[in-house]
């Protein structure tokens, strides 16, 4: 068991959460920074799973959590992939500027 | 009554350097306050008693996947200044969000509890006198072995699509091209001559091998220009 009870851990990444949804809505623009609230998003999420697999003193969360850091990897790979081609053939990063698909 | 101290010093600096990545006017300084916060949360990993995510969180985080904003953002020649526009116009619906999710975040805290069998239902239990990565290792490779070979599989994708997408096909590379080596006929590479007796190779005007006839025909530039 831990010595820090669940409800701090819990309200500690329920906060990262909504900095992080905060942060898509605060940077429309930007791409490289909503992808770095993502990358806080998943921060919580693994934050939530660490201290539910402390409580219960069960591995299983701890194996979730590096699932979720192996996605988490590959996301910023692929959407910085994604940003860097994106202003090669644009010239720019603006979310607003995506429209070459018509969406 | 240390641990405890320690978490309230960590999860605020996780929290403000949160903050800071999301309302930093230089990206530069976002992602360098992204490095803070995963070192914070590394600590509350450490703190909860996972050693080892903690260490790949550091590892994978800072050492690859944070240096990965940072070179993107230097390289990007991009006006930022330029992208903070309409800051002020998203913060009021940015904050209404936030704060409804929070209390739904917080009225769901507020009224659980754990179910009274829970302790029958784990799946792996932490066995005793054995360090957190020895147990993980114990684990990971035989009773999730299949969620690992499918993070690997996950990882493999990643590279191949980052490599796929941002591959340029530069003009001055010389490939190997497989069209142009399969279409070759015996017609142009082989030709019957009589030749005389007592006759000289240069004065019958065969040159062998054959001097290559310049063709412009390389690959064709607007083959494959990234979807365009």
């Amino acid at each position: 068991m831990m010595e820090v009870g669940l409800p701090h851990y819990l309200v500690v990444s329920a906060i990262l959460l909504v900095l992080g949804i905060f942060g898509i809505f605060l940077n429309r623009k930007n791409v490289i920074v909503i992808l770095m609230a993502i990358e806080l998003i998943l921060l919580a999420v693994n934050l939530n799973f660490v201290a539910f697999s402390a409580v219960h003193n069960d591995l299983a969360g701890q194996v979730m959590a590096m699932l979720v850091l192996t996605v988490a990897a590959a996301e910023a790979a692929i959407g910085l992939a994604i940003v860097v081609i994106y202003f090669r053939n644009r010239g720019s990063i603006q979310v607003e500027d995506v429209n070459l698909m018509k969406g | 009554m240390i641990p405890t101290i320690l978490f309230y010093l960590f999860a605020a600096v996780l929290i403000v350097s949160a903050a800071m990545v999301v309302s930093a006017r230089n990206p530069v300084h976002s992602v360098l306050f992204l490095i803070l916060a995963f070192f914070n949360a590394a600590a509350l990993f450490l703190i909860a008693g996972a050693e080892f995510l903690a260490m790949i969180l550091v590892i994978v985080y800072v050492g690859a996947v944070a240096v990965l904003f940072l070179f993107v953002v230097m390289m990007l020649d991009v006006d930022f200044a330029q992208l903070r526009g309409g800051f002020q116009r998203y913060l009021p619906v940015g904050a209404a969000v936030g704060v409804v999710l929070f209390v739904e975040l917080a009225a769901v805290l507020g009224g659980w509890k754990l179910a009274p069998d829970t302790k029958a239902l784990r799946m792996s239990p932490m066995p005793d006198g054995m360090t957190n990565t020895e147990a993980l290792g114990r684990i990971l490779y035989t009773d999730y072995v299949l969620l690992f070979q499918i993070a690997g599989l996950v990882l493999l994708v990643a590279m191949i699509g980052a490599i796929v997408l941002t591959l340029r096909d530069r003009q001055t590379s010389r490939h190997q091209s497989i069209r142009v080596q399969t279409e070759r006929t015996v017609a142009e590479t082989l030709e019957m001559m009589s030749v005389g007796i007592g006759v000289g190779v240069k004065e019958t005007g065969i040159l062998r091998p054959k001097p290559p006839e310049i063709k412009e025909e390389a690959h064709a530039p607007a083959e494959h220009h990234h979807g365009h």
